[in-house]
């Protein structure tokens, strides 16, 4: 039996404001609130709020046969929260129904896995624990950012205790093998891999309304049949979109909701079924170990990470930002790490892109900026900035290591005080003890000795004394 | 084919950037192969470079006759035209010209240079294009910029050969708005009597359909390129210094250049980072004007006028330069940021200067836009990734911009004009 196994993602940066360089160490707000605003609203409307309520009357009209999975970023949950929160009770529908799983991504959707592994897992565990709070899941499969994935990276997933992680089919890695079977990885052989069918997948995200493809019009019939038609021993077919896919990308008039609404009921007639990423990763036999030695994704024609560290601009702007990892991650100023967060966004270093033709195309078109060079400016500029603040949190002359020590020095000094006043109290209580004994001891030598010893209890008496001061 | 261009600057004689443009498509054409070009200046001085046009000067075109002989001729202008080319054009003189201040050899002096008595000397040449029309076999008439357009207007009525013109600058570039009412009456009578109009960059062609009221289907953008630097040109070494950043402005010093919006972006830089130095290079009737405003925004320590810059020069003060700066208010094309491209500097031009439309690396902002203007000159000095990212792939795009392609799409266009 075939399965399709859906993921739909879901994310919107935190576009930068325009900051001037005269406005590096007096302005501290960089983000374009009323920009954001407007585009996830408008996405949210088109796109986001149709398509989740297309997938739950999918769910309600098949009884449960039609199941797929979302993965959702922290960026975008924020600014649901904030501008649309309807859709996110949309999610919370869909999450009840237990045919949508939700599948974790770093918290920024950022390039972190590509050189911080810690700050890869805190966001990790920030995106599980806000879809734990929110929707009350708890994500058994990892999706990275833009489906980065590389052999390093998969001991650390494991780790993180996932049992699977999404990424592309990329063509230069795969060489004759298909991208539907499942795989586990050559560097931990306990996670499994799942692969983008990028043909397929594109057929819908980019293909779909394209009136000069020779298979215009797409209609679901036709779909399912490319998929039954695969050969007998493929079992599993990985759709991987971007949920604005539908209704944004792809408009609306296109037809493209009806199309999804319809592809269950032809699903069933060429006998496909669906599947969440975590059952994949559970019923399906894996085939075969597969080794990624460098990073692949599922951007650009190169599907690997030139996309946001292709020139030489985004890779001094992501070795800039990285610089002072170690020190944030030390740092406890909320508003401080709130910046630090949203600044890693992938898009930043997306709009950056000196890439032309097809590629440029597509960096251009989400770009909020007119050049690349605009975009690495302002961003430099904001950078700037925060490194700043982050220099007045830490004096830069102090080391790491010295911080690191004053730091824990600071951290411990709660214990270590009323350790200290423990130890105090059982002196005092001592000093006490001794001077009852004491003075029972005196008094029994007066008794026995009246006479002589009148220098003794005045040497020892103003002894005592010092001591209770001195405590 | 064969064409007779007019214009009124040549390299390496030139006095903006007409000559330069004139040379390069020129030379662009005859790469295409299969052109035969007459090119007519006003003033030849025999060191032009003549080894793919014919160029013939105005001021050696006899439009009276006088009695000389071969070796006379010979002695007096051998260095920049062929004794039998002078005889032949003295069979085709038109009218009596001897009321007019005329030579020994029957030819009317000429400056070849922008003088008071501009509108005369643009009338004594159209008068020597006729003769010139009269002698030599062409297919098309091609004319550079105004002060060529009623010699091409004379060339086209007495031979009925098509005219082609090529606007260069309007004066609405050059007055901001406020055009003068002849220079614009002489553009305008050219336009309307040229078969077809080339224009530098949409930017003008947009002017000439607006302003000017020419049909569309008339005009065709044909941007301008550049010709690669000699490697003694490149090789220029200049003394730099590690702590401070120079920012440089190249050009005249006039109201189209837009060189206020430069110093006010200055003094906002200056606000913030004191290592950079300003060099604002050229004459022109604002420079006073500038100077005073610099000392006024208290900037003038850091602010350099080093005057008119020629030849060799110019790339000088290029290569000391980390930044190149053309806020132009209104610029047709623009040669210069294409030169400081071809010199490793990254810059920053307006987005009303023709070259915008082709240009990829470099940074476009607002000519009034102070604050885009002083942001980008902050990040080209501060930011070495940037730097390197515009110097290196401005050098890559601007090597793709040659002459020849320009060439090739005016060949076309006087296809499409001779209906072939």
């Amino acid at each position: 039996m075939k399965s399709i196994c859906f993921n739909f993602e879901i994310h919107q940066p935190f576009r930068l404001k325009r900051y001037r360089f005269f406005d590096i160490g007096k302005d501290h707000y960089y983000f374009d609130d009323f920009l954001n605003d407007d585009i996830i609203t408008r996405v949210a409307h088109n796109s986001y709020i149709p398509a989740a309520e297309t997938l739950l009357r999918m769910i309600d009209q098949n009884e449960g046969r039609f199941r797929c999975s979302i993965s959702i970023s922290g960026m975008a949950l924020e600014q649901c929260e904030r501008y649309v929160p309807e859709f996110l009770d949309l999610l919370e529908k869909l999450a009840k129904t237990g045919c949508c799983e939700f599948v974790a991504q770093p918290y920024a959707y950022s390039l972190a896995s590509l050189s911080e592994p810690e700050e890869f897992a805190r966001q990790v565990k920030m995106t599980c624990d806000r879809l734990k709070e929110r929707f009350g899941v708890k994500p058994t499969v990892l999706r990275n950012t833009e489906l980065i994935y590389f052999d390093d990276l998969a001991p650390q997933i494991v780790e993180m205790g996932f049992k699977g992680v999404l990424t592309e089919g990329a063509k230069h890695i795969l060489g004759w093998k298909s991208p539907n079977y499942i795989y586990t990885a050559a560097s931990a052989p306990k996670l499994k891999i799942l692969l983008r069918n990028a043909k397929l997948s594109d057929d819908i995200a980019k293909r779909f309304s394209d009136t000069s493809w020779p298979e215009f019009p797409l209609t679901a019939d036709k779909y399912m049949s490319w998929i039954a038609s695969t050969p007998q021993e493929e079992q599993i077919i990985n759709l991987f979109l971007n949920l604005e896919t539908f209704g944004e990308m792809q408009p609306a008039t296109t037809g493209i909701f009806q199309f999804l609404e319809a592809l269950p009921r032809f699903a069933m007639e060429h006998g496909v079924e669906f599947i969440t990423p975590s059952q994949a990763v559970s019923k399906i036999k894996p085939v075969d170990m597969l080794s990624v030695m460098h990073p692949i994704s599922s951007a650009d024609e190169a599907r690997d990470t030139s996309a946001w560290l292709g020139n030489r601009l985004q890779n001094e702007a992501f070795e800039k930002l990285y610089s002072q990892a170690e020190r944030i991650a030390k740092c406890e100023n909320r508003a401080l790490k709130e910046d630090w967060t949203r600044l890693q966004t992938c898009d930043h270093f997306f709009y950056m892109s000196t890439k032309r033709m097809a590629d440029g195309a597509a960096h251009s078109s989400f770009s909020p900026y007119e050049t690349p060079f605009a975009a690495f400016t302002n961003y430099m500029n904001v950078l700037a900035d925060f490194l700043m603040r982050v220099k007045e949190e830490f004096p830069s002359a102090v080391g790491n290591e010295e911080l690191n020590s004053l730091l824990l020095t600071i951290a411990n000094q709660g214990a270590e005080i009323e350790a200290l006043n423990k130890e105090l109290a059982s002196m005092r209580k001592n000093i006490e003890q001794y001077n009852i004994e004491h003075k029972n001891r005196e008094e029994a030598c007066e008794k026995k000795e009246e006479k002589a010893p009148a220098e003794t209890k005045a040497k020892k008496a103003p002894a005592k004394k010092k001591t209770k001061n001195a405590s | 084919m064969k064409a007779l261009m007019f214009g009124w600057e040549f390299p390496p004689h030139i006095l903006g950037g007409l000559g330069t443009a004139s040379y390069g498509l020129t030379r662009g054409m005859w790469e295409c192969g299969d052109m035969d070009i007459t090119f007519v200046i006003p003033k030849p001085f025999g060191d032009e470079d003549k080894s793919f046009a014919r160029i013939i000067g105005t001021s050696q075109v006899p439009v009276a006759w006088r009695d000389v002989n071969r070796d006379y001729v010979e002695s007096r202008i051998g260095n920049v035209m062929d004794p039998d080319l002078y005889f032949k054009l003295r069979d085709h003189i038109y009218a009596d010209f001897n009321y007019m201040r005329t030579n020994d050899l029957g030819c009317i002096e000429f400056s070849g240079k922008y003088p008071s008595n501009l509108l005369e000397e643009i009338n004594n040449y159209s008068i020597t294009a006729g003769v010139i029309a009269r002698t030599l076999d062409f297919d098309i008439i091609h004319s550079h910029d105004w002060l060529t357009y009623p010699a091409g207007i004379h060339a086209k009525q007495v031979t009925g050969k098509p005219l082609v013109v090529h606007v260069h600058a309007t004066e609405y570039d050059r007055s901001r708005g406020k055009p003068n009412p002849t220079v614009y009456g002489i553009e305008r009578d050219g336009m309307t009597h040229a078969d077809h109009i080339i224009t530098v960059s949409n930017l003008t062609r947009q002017t000439v359909i607006d302003h000017y009221g020419i049909d569309p289907a008339k005009v065709t953008t044909v941007h301008n390129a550049v010709v690669p630097l000699s490697q003694d040109l490149l090789d220029i070494e200049m003394p730099r210094s590690t702590k401070e950043k120079v920012v440089t402005f190249l050009g005249r010093i006039t109201m189209q250049k837009g060189p206020e919006y430069f110093v006010e972006a200055a003094a906002k830089v200056l606000r913030n980072c004191k290592n950079v130095r300003f060099v604002m290079a050229g004459s022109g009737d604002m420079m006073d004007k500038m100077i005073n405003l610099a000392a006024e925004r208290g900037i003038a320590d850091r602010f350099h006028f080093p005057g008119f810059q020629k030849g060799r020069q110019v790339y000088e003060m290029l290569k000391a330069s980390d930044v190149y700066i053309m806020p132009s208010v209104s610029e047709p094309f623009g040669i210069s940021p294409l030169e400081a491209m071809q010199m490793g500097v990254p810059s920053i031009i307006s987005k009303q200067s023709g070259c915008a439309e082709i240009l990829d690396n470099v940074i476009k902002t607002d000519y009034w836009d102070i604050d885009a203007m002083a942001d980008a000159i902050h990040a080209i000095i501060s930011y070495p990734a940037l730097y390197n990212q515009m110097r290196e792939d401005g050098l890559a795009e601007v090597a793709q911009i040659t002459w020849d392609k320009a060439g090739k799409k005016v060949i076309d266009i006087y296809n499409k004009v001779l209906g072939r």
